[in-house]
């Protein structure tokens, strides 16, 4: 018997962008402060594009404190929902073609996120990296890094806990 | 003077523009403390199954509460910036309603400020989370000296 032809990589790579795309343009406060995703394979990388409201102190000026632990927040979420999503898409339980926003698996919730700020955040766009470190049936460990001009010379770093949705939700 | 130090506050709030992108409103201000709300929006929603606010709003709302309590300190510098911050989400946040967070600074050193805080919504007696941090205090406190 014949093994059917593989496909197209440009199919392939189209549906799992669709997907995270919609996994990622579904939560309006992602929106709200404009970060996009990256995806190489299976790995993320979160931007945020500087923006003048994303500022707490005017007189540096540097980027708010709150909006830097909400980068790391919605990059270990996305990680997190997008590691799940992928493993039902690549096992066929969830058809990226026909998943809309009311049918994506539920996303984790975070439990405690712990964020130290290293450098001040300068007004230009940053990145952001998440690391899942553990993750079991019912709860998750991740650590995020973000930079700017400079990978190795990171801005903030933070580590939270997670409530992993329940596998059918 | 504590109309004085409301007043002062308020400035350190409408000065910030990510406080005014979130509605952030300063409700009360002492000496070492901080009350501020930020009304229900759905631009903020993190879980669109539910409605209910991201926590990196709430994280955004408590950061910018403890460094006003920091700054209302007596003594304090004109700024602060965060070294440290952790929150714990208790509960999610009620859609529709505002959340409020309180602050204390409630020990500084000559560099350090320490500060507890928590956000409620209209169930005061059940936090929606609450938060530790360590802030800049004194002097060298403007982050642009740290490069």
């Amino acid at each position: 018997m014949k093994r059917p032809a593989p496909e197209p990589v440009q199919v392939v790579k189209q549906r799992r962008d669709a997907a995270l795309s919609k996994l990622v343009h579904g939560v309006p406060y992602i929106r709200f402060l404009g970060i996009e995703f990256e995806r190489r394979g299976d790995e993320l990388t979160a931007i945020l594009p500087f923006n003048d409201m994303l500022i707490g102190d005017p007189r540096l000026p540097a980027i708010h404190g709150g909006v830097t632990a909400a980068f790391l927040e919605v990059t270990a979420i996305i990680e997190l929902g997008w590691s799940v999503l992928w493993s039902k898409i690549e096992s066929g339980q969830i058809d990226p073609e026909t998943v809309d926003a009311k049918h994506l698996p539920r996303l984790p919730k975070t439990i405690d996120f712990t964020v130290d700020y290293l450098r001040s955040g300068l007004p230009r766009d940053a990145y952001a990296r998440a690391r899942i470190n553990r993750s079991g049936r019912r709860y998750a460990s991740v650590h995020v890094e973000a930079w700017q001009d400079n990978r190795s010379r990171l801005f903030a770093q933070a580590t939270g806990h997670f409530l992993m949705p329940p596998p059918d939700a | 003077m504590s109309l004085q130090r409301i007043d002062l506050a308020k400035k350190f709030i409408e000065a910030i523009p990510h406080a005014r992108a979130l509605k952030m409103n300063f409700v009360a201000v002492g000496e070492g403390t901080a009350e501020i709300e930020m009304p229900y929006d759905e631009k903020l929603v993190g879980d669109p199954a539910t409605g209910v606010i991201h926590g990196g709003a709430v994280s955004a709302l408590m950061d910018t509460c403890g460094g006003a309590a920091v700054v209302s300190h007596p003594g304090a510098p004109l700024g602060t910036a965060t070294i440290d911050l952790r929150i714990d989400y208790m509960r999610p946040a009620t859609p529709g309603q505002t959340i409020v967070a309180k602050a204390t600074c409630y020990h500084v050193t000559r560099s350090v400020a320490f500060v507890r805080a928590v956000a409620l919504d209209d169930d005061r007696d059940r936090p929606v989370a609450t938060a530790t941090g360590a802030f800049t205090y004194g002097a060298a406190t403007s982050e642009g000296g740290k490069k």
